[in-house]
C-alpha cells in the first residue's frame, strides 16, 4: 500500500473522505457567501462563521470523543443527552439556590457536584454493561428514558435561568478562541496522548475486537469497559455545562436532545467502525466538524433548517455503505482490496493504527 | 424456546419413555419457562391495575381497560412490528419518525383533496417501502440495523418536515368518522375502530409467527442466524421481511395516530420508538432475539398505559414520573431477562 505519500496515508487512515467532505462544505459556503471565511479580531476575541462552527460544535465533539471510546469497546451510549440535561439541571439548580448566586464559588461548587453526579451515572451504565453483561444499547436506553425525567425532577419541571459570570465562561467565554472549543481540543489532545502513547488505546481496541480473548490474554476488559462509560458520561456532563452555560439557562426537555445521535454520527463519519475495535480520534474530530459545518451550511444557504435531518440521513447512509465490506466488494473497485486474506503480512488490524 | 428443544428429543432417544420425560416437566413450575416472562408481565399488569382500582374510584371498570386500548392502539401496532424485528435480534429506531411521516402524508394528501381510501393506500405503501429499503440495506450490505434505522429515523422525520413544518389539521369526513366512530361491546364498553384494527393486527401477527414457515424462520434467525442459514432456511428473506413488516406497522400506526389526533405534524410521536421498544422488552421478548410473544408486547403496552393512567388519576404526581417509572420498569425487566439467561446457561 502506498502509505509513503501523504494522500496514501490519509487513505489508509480513513481520514480522506471526512476531509474531502469538510473541504467541500466549506467551499460551498464560501461560494454562497464570500464573507464566510473572514475572521476578525475584536477586543482580543476572534469572530467569524468559522469560529462559530468551532464554538457550536464543541459540545458535540466532546460527547463524540467519549462515544468513540465506548464504540471502540463494541458498545454504545444512548444516555449522553440525558446525562447532559441532568448535569445542566443540577448545576443551575445549585447556583440559583446558593446564598450568593452570582459568585464564582457557587458556580464551581455547582459544577463539581454535577460532575460527580455525572460520573456516578457513568458508573451505573458501566455496571450494567460490564458486570451484569447487558447489551449496551439497552443498558443505556434505561438512563436515556429515565434521565430526562430525573432532570425535570431536579428542576421541578421548570426552565431555570442563571446569572453567573464564572459559569458563563464555560460555554460563552473567550480566550482568543471560545473557551468551549479550547476545552474540547484539550480533551482531544489529552486523549490522543493517553491512548496512543501508552498501551491503553490498544487495550481498548483489543477489548472491542474480542472481549473474551483479551480477558484470557490478561487484560482487565471489565475495568476498561467500565472506565470508558464513566469517561463518556463525564464528557457528556461537560458538554451539558457548555450548552447550559452558553444560554445561561436549562430546559431539561431540550438540553442535549439528539446529541447522542450527532455524536454517533460524528464517530461513524470519522471512520470508527460500530462493530468495535479500531477507533480514530482524529476522525471523530473531523466528523464532529463535518456535522456542525453541515448544520451551518444549511442555515447559511437559507434552506429550511429541518432539512438538516435529511442531509444527516444521507451522510450516515453514504458513510456506512462506504465502510461496509459487502458494499465495497460490489461497487468500489480497488487495485488491492485490503482484506486480511490478501495481506498475509498484516494478520490483525490493530497494529496499523498504533503509531498514529 | 431452548427448553422446548431440550425436552422434545428425550423421548425419541431413550428406551424407557416414562421416567425421563416427566422429569423436566415436573422439576420446574406449572407453566413452561418460556411463558414465564409473559406471565410476569401479566401479573404486573393485574397488580398495577388492582392498585389503581383499590385507590381510585371509577378506575376498576372494564371501560378503563378499553380506554387503555383506545389511547394506545397505535402503540400496540408499533410494538407488534417491533416484536418481529427484535425477535430476529435486530432493532428499528425509525418507527416513531415513520409515524410522524405517515400523519403528515395523510394530512397533506387530504388537504390536496385526494380521496381517503387512496390516502390510506399511499401511506401504507410509503411505510412498507421505507421498511423494505431499510431491510434490504441491512441484509444486502450487512450493516448494523441500529445505524441504518437511525438514518431512517432522520430521513423520515426530515421528509415529514419538508412536506410542511406546520401542523396540518385533518377535516376529511372518513378520517373524522374513524376517529369519532365507536363499537359498543356487550356491557356498554365502547372501543374505537382503531382498537379493532390494532387487535386484528395482533391476531394476524400471532398467526404468522406461530403457524407459518416465515414465523418459524423469524425465531430461528433470532436463535442463531448462522445455524438457521445452514439448515437451509431463507434467512435473507426473513431479515428483509421483518423490517418491511415493521415499516408497514409503523405506517398503519401512523394512520391510527392521525385518526386519534386528527392532524399531521412532523413533531408527532417523537421518541415513540423508545416506548415501543420498552413495551416489547417489558412484554418479555429477549433483546438478543429468538424468544418472545406478540401477546407479551400487548401486555407491555398495557403496563405502560396503566402507568400513565395511574399518574393521571393521582393528580399530585408530575408527568415526569412517567419517564422515571418506565425507565425503572425497563431496568427491572432487563435485569430479570439477564438473570434468566444466565441460569439457563
Amino acid at each position: 500500500m502506498s502509505t509513503s505519500t501523504p494522500l496514501g496515508k490519509l487513505r489508509t487512515n480513513g481520514l480522506l473522505w471526512p476531509i474531502v467532505a469538510l473541504v467541500a462544505l466549506l467551499v460551498v459556503n464560501v461560494i454562497a457567501r464570500p464573507s464566510f471565511a473572514s475572521i476578525t479580531l475584536r477586543d482580543g476575541h476572534l469572530y467569524g462563521s468559522l469560529i462559530d462552527i468551532l464554538r457550536n460544535g464543541a459540545p458535540t465533539l466532546l460527547v463524540a470523543l467519549g462515544m468513540t471510546l465506548v464504540i471502540a469497546t463494541r458498545g454504545i451510549d444512548l444516555s449522553v443527552g440525558a446525562t447532559a440535561a441532568i448535569v445542566g439541571a443540577i448545576t443551575t439548580t445549585y447556583i440559583v439556590a446558593a446564598p450568593d448566586p452570582a459568585s464564582a464559588r457557587a458556580a464551581f461548587i455547582g459544577m463539581a457536584i454535577a460532575l460527580v453526579a455525572c460520573a456516578l451515572l457513568g458508573v451505573w451504565n458501566g455496571f450494567l454493561v460490564s458486570v451484569l453483561g447487558i447489551q449496551p444499547i439497552i443498558a443505556t436506553l434505561v438512563l436515556m428514558v429515565a434521565g430526562r425525567g430525573i432532570a425535570m425532577l431536579i428542576t421541578d419541571g421548570q426552565i431555570i435561568t442563571v446569572n453567573n459570570e464564572a459559569f458563563s465562561v464555560v460555554g460563552a467565554g473567550f480566550v482568543l478562541l471560545p473557551v468551549s472549543i479550547l476545552i474540547s481540543i484539550a480533551v482531544f489532545i489529552g486523549l490522543v496522548i493517553i491512548t496512543r502513547r501508552t498501551a491503553l488505546g490498544m487495550l481498548i481496541e483489543s477489548v472491542g475486537i474480542n472481549p473474551e480473548a483479551s480477558r484470557l490474554a490478561g487484560i482487565r476488559s471489565r475495568t476498561i469497559v467500565w472506565m470508558v462509560y464513566v469517561f463518556a458520561a463525564l464528557c457528556a456532563g461537560v458538554a451539558g455545562l457548555m450548552i447550559t452555560s452558553n444560554v445561561n439557562s436549562v430546559n431539561p426537555n431540550s438540553v442535549g436532545l439528539w446529541i447522542e445521535l450527532d455524536a454517533i454520527l460524528a464517530v461513524v463519519i470519522g471512520g470508527t467502525s460500530l462493530a468495535g475495535g479500531r477507533f480514530s480520534l482524529a476522525g471523530t474530530l473531523l466528523g464532529a466538524l463535518v456535522i456542525q459545518t453541515l448544520t451551518t451550511t444549511v442555515y447559511n444557504l437559507g434552506i429550511e433548517p429541518q432539512a438538516i435531518l435529511v442531509f444527516k440521513a444521507a451522510v450516515v447512509l453514504a458513510v456506512c455503505l462506504m465502510q461496509a465490506p459487502k458494499f465495497r466488494a460490489r461497487f468500489v473497485r480497488r487495485p488491492k482490496p485490503p482484506t486480511p486474506a490478501i495481506r498475509p503480512t498484516a494478520p490483525a488490524p490493530v497494529p496499523s493504527k498504533v503509531g498514529q | 424456546m431452548m427448553s422446548a428443544n431440550v425436552t422434545t428429543p428425550t423421548p425419541a432417544t431413550t428406551s424407557d419413555p416414562v421416567a425421563p420425560v416427566r422429569k423436566p416437566a415436573t422439576k420446574g413450575s406449572l407453566v413452561p419457562p418460556r411463558l414465564l416472562p409473559v406471565l410476569a408481565t401479566f401479573v404486573l399488569f393485574v397488580l398495577m391495575f388492582g392498585t389503581g382500582a383499590a385507590r381510585y374510584e371509577n378506575f376498576g371498570t372494564a371501560q378503563t381497560v378499553a380506554n387503555l386500548l383506545i389511547d394506545n392502539s397505535f402503540l400496540i401496532v408499533l410494538a407488534v412490528g417491533m416484536t418481529f424485528v427484535i425477535l430476529t435480534g435486530g432493532i428499528d429506531l425509525s418507527v416513531g419518525s415513520v409515524v410522524a411521516l405517515s400523519t403528515m402524508v395523510a394530512a397533506w394528501g387530504l388537504q390536496a383533496g385526494l380521496p381517503a381510501p387512496l390516502i390510506v393506500l399511499l401511506v401504507l405503501a410509503t411505510g412498507t417501502v421505507f421498511g423494505l429499503l431499510q431491510g434490504l440495506i441491512i441484509q444486502r450490505f450487512d450493516i448494523q440495523p441500529f445505524i441504518v434505522t437511525l438514518a431512517g429515523m432522520f430521513l423520515a422525520r426530515g421528509l415529514a418536515f419538508l412536506i410542511s413544518a406546520e401542523s396540518i389539521s385533518i377535516k376529511d369526513e372518513t378520517f373524522r368518522g374513524m376517529s369519532g366512530g365507536a363499537v359498543t361491546l356487550p356491557g356498554d364498553i365502547v372501543i374505537t375502530y382503531g382498537v379493532v384494527i390494532a387487535l386484528t393486527v395482533l391476531a394476524i401477527a400471532a398467526y404468522v409467527l406461530h403457524r407459518t414457515r416465515f414465523g418459524r424462520t423469524v425465531y430461528a434467525v433470532g436463535g442463531n442466524e448462522h445455524s438457521a442459514m445452514l439448515m437451509g432456511l431463507n434467512t435473507a428473506r426473513v431479515k428483509v421481511g421483518v423490517y418491511t413488516i415493521s415499516g408497514f406497522c409503523a405506517s398503519l400506526a401512523g394512520l391510527l395516530f392521525s385518526f386519534y389526533m386528527l392532524s399531521g405534524n412532523a413533531l408527532h410521536a417523537v421518541g415513540m420508538e423508545l416506548d415501543a421498544i420498552a413495551a416489547v422488552v417489558i412484554g418479555g421478548t429477549l433483546l438478543a432475539g429468538g424468544a418472545g410473544y406478540v401477546v407479551g408486547s400487548l401486555l407491555g403496552v398495557l403496563v405502560l398505559g396503566t402507568i400513565q393512567t395511574l399518574i393521571n388519576f393521582d393528580g399530585t404526581l408530575s408527568s415526569w414520573w412517567t419517564k422515571i417509572f418506565i425507565g425503572a420498569l425497563l431496568l427491572a425487566f432487563i435485569v430479570l431477562q439477564r438473570a434468566a439467561l444466565r441460569r439457563r446457561q
